[in-house]
C-alpha cells in the first residue's frame, strides 16, 4: 500500500475525534478528552490542531495554515504539505478562500465568515494550571464554577505592574459559564473570539483535550469593573510594508545598531493591502 | 431562639480506628466553645467533620444557614457547602501556610475570598483587604508583600483577615496560637477575643492550650481517646473539674 488513508487518519480516529468535537461545541469552552494519536511530527508543532483538522478535512475543503500569522513559517509550511500530500485538498493562502485554517497563535485580521472552520493549536488548554496544580482540583473548579482564584491573578497583576499585565493566553469566560485558556493568541485577538460567524476548533495534542466555540458564541475577557480588558498591541506604530494601523504588528530587530521595524504578523492580511495599493496606484 | 450549630451523635472512624465517636453538642449565636485534649484525642477530627473537610461515618450537623435556616451541612451538596465555606464559615489553621496562598500578596489573600464571592471591583477590593490588614494591626504599606516576608505571627494574623472579611458568622480554629512565642501568642489572643467581641462572632476553637480557652472560650469539651468525657462552662470546668483527665489536664499546666 503506497497511499495513506484520507488526511492520514484512519476513519475509527477520525470518528473518536468527530465525537470529541461534537461534544465540545455542545458545551462551549469545556475541556473534552479524547484519545490523542502519535503524529509524524514533534509534540509542540501543533499536533492537537493536526488532528482536529485531520477530522473536520473533506475532499472538497481549502486549508489554509498560519503560524503567528504567518503563512510562509516553517510549521505553517510543513503542516500545509503535510495535508497537501494526504488528504490532497487545495491549499491556499488567502484567509477569504479557505474553508478550514489552521493556526498557531493568532486569529487571521479579515474577518470570518459563515461556514468557515478555524482550528487553534492549544499547548496548555487548562487556564488554572499555573494556579491551581491539582488537576482534579481544577476540574472541580470548573465543574462548580469556583473561579474567583482567576480573579486573584488578575488582581496580583494589578498590584504589581498596575495593570492586568497578561498579553497573550487572556482568559476569558464562554457564554457566561466555562473560563477558557484561548491558546496563545495575543489578547489583542480577544474580541475576535466573541461572536463570530466561523466554528472555532482547539485541539491539544499532548494534554488530550478539545474545545471549542459554536459560531456566534458570547466570549468575555476577565477584567476589573475599574480596570477593563484592553485590546492592546504595539502603541502608535503602523506597519512598514502595507502602512495598517488597525492589524496586530510584529517587531522586527533589523541590524545589530537599534534598528527595527514593524509589520503586519498577518502576510496574507498585509499582502491583499499591497496589492490593492499597487491597483490603486496603477 | 435557633441555635447557630447543632452537632448530633457525631462519629469518624478510620478503618477499625476510631476518630471521635457520638459527640453531640449546641453552639449558640455570638458563644465560643472550646475542645481541649492531648494529641490523638479526636479534636482534629471533629473540627474537621465539622467544617465539611471530612465526612463523618454518622450524625447530623445542623447550621442555622441565613436564607433557609437550619440545614444538615453534610447533606448539602458540594457547591452549597463550599459557598457556605467561603461566606459564613471561616477555618483558621494552625499553620498559616495551610491556610495563605503563600505565592499570592498579602492584598490578594485578603481579597480572595471577596472575589471568590463576586466581587469585580480592583479598588473596592484593595480597600477592604487595606481596612483589615489594619484590623489585624499589618501595616497596610506591606498590602503587596507576599506572606513569605512576614514574621509568623503576622501570617496567623493575615490568616485571621482572610478569613473575617467576608463577614462569617461561625470560625473553626484549629490551634490558631500553635508555634508562636508567647509575647506574639498573648498579642495574637489579645487581637482575636477583641474581633470575636466586636464582630459577635461564634467560634469553635481547638487547642491544647488551656491558656487559649481560658481567655477565647465562653463553653468547653474535653475529649479524650475520640469521646467526649465533660462538658460545661469554662471556668467551671477548669476550677472544678470531675473527670479524672482533666484533673490531669488541669494539674499539668506548667506554672511560672
Amino acid at each position: 500500500m503506497t497511499e495513506y488513508n484520507f488526511a492520514y487518519l484512519d476513519e475509527a480516529t477520525k470518528r473518536m475525534l468527530r465525537r470529541a468535537i461534537l461534544k465540545a461545541v455542545a458545551i462551549p469552552g469545556y475541556q473534552v478528552p479524547f484519545s490523542s494519536r502519535e503524529m509524524p511530527m514533534p509534540y509542540g508543532w501543533g499536533t492537537g490542531g493536526v488532528q482536529v483538522t485531520a477530522a473536520c478535512l473533506v475532499p472538497e475543503d481549502t486549508l489554509k495554515v498560519i503560524d503567528q500569522g504567518a503563512d510562509d513559517t516553517t510549521n505553517a509550511v510543513s503542516i500545509r504539505k503535510f495535508f497537501a500530500r494526504v488528504a490532497h485538498v487545495a491549499t491556499t493562502e488567502a484567509t477569504a478562500e479557505a474553508s478550514v485554517i489552521q493556526t498557531r497563535h493568532r486569529i487571521p485580521e479579515r474577518p470570518l465568515t459563515d461556514g468557515q472552520i478555524l482550528v487553534f493549536q492549544v499547548p496548555i488548554p487548562e487556564p488554572l494550571r499555573f494556579l491551581e496544580p491539582r488537576e482534579t482540583e481544577t476540574r472541580t473548579m470548573h465543574a462548580l464554577e469556583d473561579y474567583g482564584l482567576m480573579q486573584v491573578r488578575l488582581y496580583e497583576d494589578i498590584a504589581r505592574h498596575g495593570e492586568i499585565a497578561r498579553a497573550y493566553a487572556y482568559p476569558v469566560r464562554v457564554e457566561g459559564r466555562y473560563i477558557m485558556d484561548p491558546s496563545p493568541i495575543p489578547k489583542f485577538d480577544n474580541p475576535k473570539l466573541d461572536n463570530s460567524p466561523a466554528l472555532q476548533l482547539f485541539g491539544a495534542g499532548r494534554e488530550s483535550r478539545i474545545y471549542a466555540l459554536p459560531p456566534h458564541t458570547r466570549v468575555e475577557s476577565l477584567d476589573f469593573e475599574d480596570y477593563p480588558f484592553t485590546a492592546s498591541k504595539a502603541a502608535g506604530q503602523r506597519c512598514a510594508i502595507c502602512g495598517a494601523e488597525d492589524s496586530y504588528l510584529d517587531e522586527v530587530i533589523t541590524d545589530d545598531a537599534g534598528g527595527r521595524m514593524f509589520v503586519c504578523s498577518d502576510t496574507d492580511y498585509c499582502a491583499t493591502r499591497v496589492a490593492a495599493q499597487a491597483e490603486d496606484a496603477a | 431562639m435557633i441555635p447557630l450549630l447543632q452537632v448530633e451523635g457525631l462519629s469518624k472512624f478510620y478503618g477499625h480506628h476510631l476518630g471521635c465517636a457520638d459527640v453531640n453538642f449546641t453552639l449558640w449565636p455570638g458563644e465560643v466553645m472550646g475542645i481541649v485534649g492531648e494529641s490523638g484525642s479526636g479534636k482534629s477530627t471533629l473540627l474537621n467533620c465539622l467544617a465539611g473537610h471530612m465526612a463523618p461515618d454518622t450524625g447530623r450537623v445542623m447550621f442555622d444557614t441565613r436564607d433557609l435556616g437550619p440545614r444538615d451541612t453534610l447533606a448539602m451538596s458540594e457547591p452549597e457547602r463550599r459557598w457556605l465555606a467561603r461566606t459564613d464559615w471561616a477555618f483558621v489553621h494552625q499553620n498559616p501556610r495551610d491556610g495563605l496562598r503563600m505565592n499570592v500578596s498579602a492584598g490578594g489573600n485578603v481579597g480572595d475570598r471577596l472575589m471568590a464571592v463576586g466581587a469585580r471591583h480592583y479598588g473596592d477590593i484593595r480597600a477592604q483587604a487595606s481596612d483589615w490588614l489594619g484590623r489585624v494591626e499589618i501595616d497596610a504599606g506591606r498590602i503587596d508583600e507576599r506572606p513569605r516576608a512576614f514574621s509568623g505571627g503576622m501570617q496567623q494574623r493575615l490568616q485571621i483577615a482572610r478569613n473575617l472579611v467576608t463577614g462569617p458568622r461561625l470560625v473553626f480554629m484549629d490551634e490558631p496560637t500553635g508555634g508562636l512565642d508567647v509575647s506574639v501568642q498573648a498579642r495574637l489572643l489579645d487581637l482575636l477575643r477583641g474581633l470575636v467581641q466586636r464582630l459577635g462572632l461564634s467560634a469553635v476553637i481547638v487547642t491544647h492550650d488551656l491558656a487559649v480557652v481560658r481567655l477565647l472560650a465562653d463553653r468547653l469539651m474535653v475529649m479524650k481517646d475520640g469521646h467526649v468525657v465533660e462538658e460545661g462552662l469554662t471556668d467551671q470546668v477548669l476550677d472544678d473539674p470531675q473527670h479524672a483527665y482533666t484533673q490531669l489536664l488541669v494539674s499539668s499546666v506548667l506554672q511560672v
